[in-house]
């Protein structure tokens, strides 16, 4: 039985940690005037992160780097994407052809 | 009556193509919180427990990352760590909307909380305020809808379903992502950053804690430093 009161703190104190996490950027955001210098790093640095996590998403399991099926899939909806495909078939179209591959027993 | 009007008028700011586009993003969220709900009622939590992480901790990757640590015997006191470390990119999120996204009062309360990847990656999509804002909360809703509704309907289910990669469905966040981020990478200082930044996170992903190898991919925002020398020259 892995659940115990003190899960129940640990789940609230990450709740709580996540919401300062998110909270805290707006409010700095809106009290400070940042340099346009600033606010370019600012926006590179979303875009930086949001990058890092395609990477990883597409290309990691865990701590294991590998597979094909799930990076074939987001790749032929990045190739769709440069196109300019409609973005729900860019979408659906990742997942199709990740299901096709592993139905084809690709890893 | 305001609440719908308004709401009517978030919908219009928006094209029907992007519309079905997150409606489609936020069921595949669904379809996994189906798998977390089960994953975390077969392995011993109860029903309650994953409706409401999903609720209120809204992070998909630090709630599997939670429940699979205590799963396993970890301490709840490290479970914890390890999940505001791979949540520590909600900050950077948060300082990159502009500031009339966000907007003060209750509403930024809320606003904040319905921060996560997809819709702050749509919103830095959008080319204007309103459509920012529209894309930000119609995805952050969707997003609190269908992620606790699918750890509900997962948890009810116990391991009925327990694999939906077989449908695909991991690939489809990487994607949705790597769409709306596109057209931010066609310049060239933010394609150099970018991509440094994902080789950094995958050279050190297979030894650092989850979470740690996207926050080092920071270090290679200073790639795109300096703004775009052909628009000097114009």
């Amino acid at each position: 039985m892995p659940y115990r009161p003190a899960v129940l703190v640990a789940l609230l104190a990450l709740a709580a940690g996540t919401f300062l996490f998110r909270f805290t950027g707006p409010v700095l955001r809106s009290r400070l005037t940042f340099p346009p210098q600033a606010e370019r790093l600012l926006n590179t640095a979303a875009i930086v992160l949001l990058g890092a996590l395609v990477a990883s998403s597409a290309l990691a399991t865990g701590h294991h780097i590998g597979g094909v099926a799930r990076p074939m899939g987001v790749l032929v909806g990045g190739v769709l994407a440069y196109r300019k495909v409609p973005f729900l078939v860019i979408v659906a179209a990742a997942a199709a052809v990740t299901a096709v591959l592993r139905l084809l027993s690709v890893p | 009556m305001f609440i719908i009007f308004n709401m009517r008028s978030i919908w219009r700011t928006l094209d029907r193509n992007l519309l079905r586009g997150i409606a489609l993003a936020c069921l595949s969220v669904g379809v996994i919180g189906i798998s977390y709900g089960a994953v975390c009622v077969t392995s011993g939590f109860p029903l309650w427990f994953p409706v409401l992480a999903a609720a209120l901790v809204l992070a998909a990757s630090s709630e599997f990352l939670f429940v699979g640590m205590i799963a396993a015997g970890g301490s709840p006191a490290a479970a914890v760590l390890l999940g505001l470390l791979v949540n520590a990119r909600h900050l950077p999120y948060g300082l990159a909307m502009p500031p009339r996204v966000i907007q003060p009062g209750w509403r930024r309360i809320v606003a904040s909380h319905l921060m996560n990847d997809e819709s702050v990656v749509l919103a830095l999509a959008q080319p204007d305020v309103p459509r920012q804002r529209s894309a930000y909360w119609i995805c952050g809703v969707g997003m609190l809808i269908c992620w606790p509704a699918g750890a509900l309907l997962g948890g009810l289910a116990g391991n009925v379903i327990h694999d939906t990669d077989a449908f695909g469905l991991d690939s489809m966040f990487p994607a949705v992502i790597l769409a709306l981020i596109l057209p931010a990478l066609r310049e060239r200082g933010m394609r150099r950053a970018v991509l440094t930044g994902a080789a950094i996170t995958l050279a050190t992903t297979p030894f650092l804690p989850s979470g740690l190898p996207e926050l080092l991919a920071l270090c290679a925002v200073f790639l795109n430093s300096a703004p775009e020398k052909k628009k000097k020259a114009v």
